[in-house]
């Protein structure tokens, strides 16, 4: 019995400080590989594997409905010389450019602008604060049906135009020239919270002892702005940028709700288009052709920016 | 050149209602002579920095008034007060290339090209900067971006300098080297100089006076081995030197006999210290660590143990336990005891200091 007990205690003593056998199979090497497991299989299913196969869709003739039940033709790069060959797809590309680039810059401008006046303490800052961002919290959707309520040929807008300034009343969604600026108005009304936002981040990082080293040396407002200001918040204002331009890019919710790209096609933009070709037609080939060239020049486009970030960045 | 005079100035942050307000600075007056240096020195927190950002003009004096010159300065902002000033972190425009930061106050002032690459290029020689007036300051090496910054202040010839604690982030070879190199110039150029640091040793090795203060009071101004040897209060004297001045609390008995608290120790004055003791019951006695020593014979006036020994090299510190108290003792790198060892101490009674317990005050 006390020989027993006298075995047990050493063996208890002999695992002391050590890992518990039991568990001794249960390495850094699993733990990461059981945490990582779900996830990459979520992803394979629904993010490599779609894009694995409208790739190789993309350099076939097919369709989801008419060819559910053979199997995709190979016609290699027909589907893309034929999109890149078709004046259509070009003029997509054009309304889509003739969106993104003056949303962009008179978002930038004004969020910039804003956050310079924003950027000082004054009373009723955070109440004025929280009323410019309540555009960006709204759901796209729900902005572009209010805006079209109130662009509409007897609506507010029109309103004002009349009876304020007397004159006629604008085809704010069916004019040729007027619907491409309705969607920019709606979009910067949309969106400039969130340039406001990123230029305040950048500002409020800027040291206030550069500001008292130019108050010393008699440094102008026009060069504390140039020398001081804008390279610090450049880097910042960059990715804004960035971020708003892929997300303008693929401009959709609001077009359709505001002017289902029309009138004609004028307001058509590369990703209606791409609805269309894909779930309107259903040409699930050339439409998957469609979206890689999309990628390709978003893809481009993104580089092109952060190009200019490092660039900013290493200076 | 000219000199600097603040009269009875002031600062408060926040509202003087409100309980959060602040007083930075207390009744300041202080005189800076033409040409001189002179160092504030003090804790963080004392009110040295607010101090000379008021000289600056970059914080307003809440009441008071500064001269610069024979101008009253207080409505002119620092643009106009023809002051260079070196901050903390340097401050360099990072856009700009070190020759645009050093010319960047001569071209605000409208100065022609050539004259300004003529200044430019002296300034870079006299600072050994011209290998890299190209080149951008983030990229220098701490002790180069200190150079241009100083460079930036000497270019434009200002009336006075301004220095917050411009060494502060230098490592400490490169901060020895650029002291001689500061007072140097400073000497030099002939320009006032108001020097703000917590350093001792950066006060004490460059200026002409310091005026140390703490918590917003001024203190004293006075030369560097005048604020050593005579230090006016109790904060003082335990501020400046290393180790500190060796404080103890005692009770003054029968007009020259001083008594620790605990009748620990009792030490005999000299008669004449009866008169100036008359109205103090309770006193600060302070003794540097180089004015006693420890000796094995009859002339030790207190005993103790040594607890730690510090070999320095050119000397020793022994920190001695005597009881109630600690103290510090310098001695000669030779003369060596071994901690635990009980060992006699000799204060040197012409050098001792004498601090009211209650106001700190000198006796």
């Amino acid at each position: 019995m006390a020989d027993t007990q006298l075995a047990q205690r050493t063996r208890t003593a002999q695992f002391e400080g050590q890992i518990r056998p039991r568990f001794s199979w249960f390495t850094d090497r699993w733990i990461a590989i059981s945490f990582l497991t779900p996830t990459m299989l979520l992803l394979l299913f629904i993010s490599i594997f779609p894009l694995v196969w409208s790739l190789y869709l993309s350099f076939t003739d097919w369709s989801v409905i008419k060819d559910a039940n053979t199997a995709p033709q190979w016609i290699g790069t027909a589907n893309y010389l034929e999109l890149l060959t078709d004046n259509r797809t070009w003029q997509r590309f054009v309304v889509t450019g003739q969106f993104v680039v003056p949303a962009v810059v008179i978002e930038l401008l004004l969020g910039f602008g804003i956050a310079l006046l924003l950027n000082r303490k004054f009373t009723g800052r955070g109440a004025i604060m929280t009323l410019l961002l309540i555009p960006m919290m709204l759901s796209p959707i729900v902005v572009a049906l209010f805006w079209r309520f109130m662009m509409q040929g007897d609506g507010v807008l029109n309103y004002y135009v009349v009876n304020l300034f007397g004159l006629e009343p604008i085809l704010w969604l069916s004019d040729r020239y007027v619907a491409p600026w309705s969607l920019v108005i709606v979009d910067v009304w949309m969106w400039t919270p969130f340039m406001m936002l990123i230029s305040l981040a950048g500002l409020s990082a800027v040291p206030n002892y550069l500001y008292e080293a130019a108050a010393v040396d008699r440094a102008g407002t026009w060069f504390r702005f140039r020398h001081i200001t804008l390279p610090m918040v450049m880097p910042l204002l960059l990715i804004a940028i960035i971020f708003r331009t892929m997300d303008a890019y693929k401009l959709f919710d609001q077009a359709v709700v505001l002017t289902g790209g029309g009138p004609g096609r004028f307001t058509q933009t590369a990703s209606m288009y791409l609805y269309d070709v894909a779930f309107g037609q259903f040409n699930t080939g050339e439409g998957s052709a469609l979206g890689y060239i999309m990628l390709i020049v978003i893809t481009a486009l993104a580089n092109l920016l952060i190009r200019a970030l490092n660039a900013t960045k290493s200076t | 050149m000219a000199d600097v005079r603040l009269k009875n100035v002031s600062k408060r942050f926040g509202e003087s209602k409100k309980n959060d307000a602040v007083m930075a600075v207390k009744d300041l007056d202080l005189d800076v002579a033409d040409g001189e240096f002179l160092v504030l020195l003090g804790p963080s927190g004392c009110g040295k920095t607010t101090t000379l950002r008021m000289v600056a003009g970059l914080e307003r004096a809440t009441s008071g008034e500064i001269f610069i010159g024979d101008r009253s300065v207080n409505d002119l902002p620092p643009g106009d007060r023809d002051i260079a000033f070196v901050f903390q972190f340097y401050a360099l425009y990072p856009h700009l290339s070190v020759y645009d930061n050093i010319s960047f106050p001569l071209r605000a002032q409208n100065m022609s090209k050539s004259e300004v690459d003529e200044q430019v290029r002296r300034v870079a020689s006299r600072l050994k900067i011209e290998h890299v007036l190209n080149r951008r300051p983030n990229r220098l090496p701490s002790g180069e971006q200190q150079r241009v910054a100083l460079g930036r202040a000497i270019v434009r010839q200002p009336q006075v300098f301004l220095m917050d604690e411009p060494l502060t982030n230098l490592d400490a070879s490169l901060r020895s080297e650029m002291r001689v190199e500061l007072k140097h110039l400073q000497q030099e150029l002939g320009t006032t100089m108001l020097y703000v640091t917590h350093d001792q040793v950066e006060a004490m090795s460059m200026s002409h006076r310091i005026a140390v203060m703490s918590m917003g009071v001024l203190q004293q101004v006075d030369t560097p081995l005048e604020i050593y040897n005579h230090p006016k209060t109790l904060f003082v004297a335990t501020f400046i030197g290393s180790p500190p001045m060796n404080t103890v609390a005692c009770k003054v008995v029968d007009g020259h006999h001083l008594q620790g608290i605990e009748n620990t120790f009792r030490l005999t004055l000299d008669p004449s210290y009866a008169n100036r003791l008359a109205n103090t019951k309770e006193v600060v006695f302070g003794i540097r660590s180089e004015d006693a020593r420890l000796v094995n014979d009859d002339s030790a006036q207190l005993r103790g143990t040594v607890a730690v020994r510090e070999p320095l090299g050119d000397e020793t510190i022994y920190d001695m336990d005597m009881g109630q108290y600690r103290m510090a003792v310098k001695t000669p790198p030779r003369q060596i005891f071994r901690p635990g060892e009980p060992v006699g101490v000799a204060i040197n009674l012409n050098r001792i200091h004498l601090f009211d317990r209650v106001t700190g005050q000198a006796v």
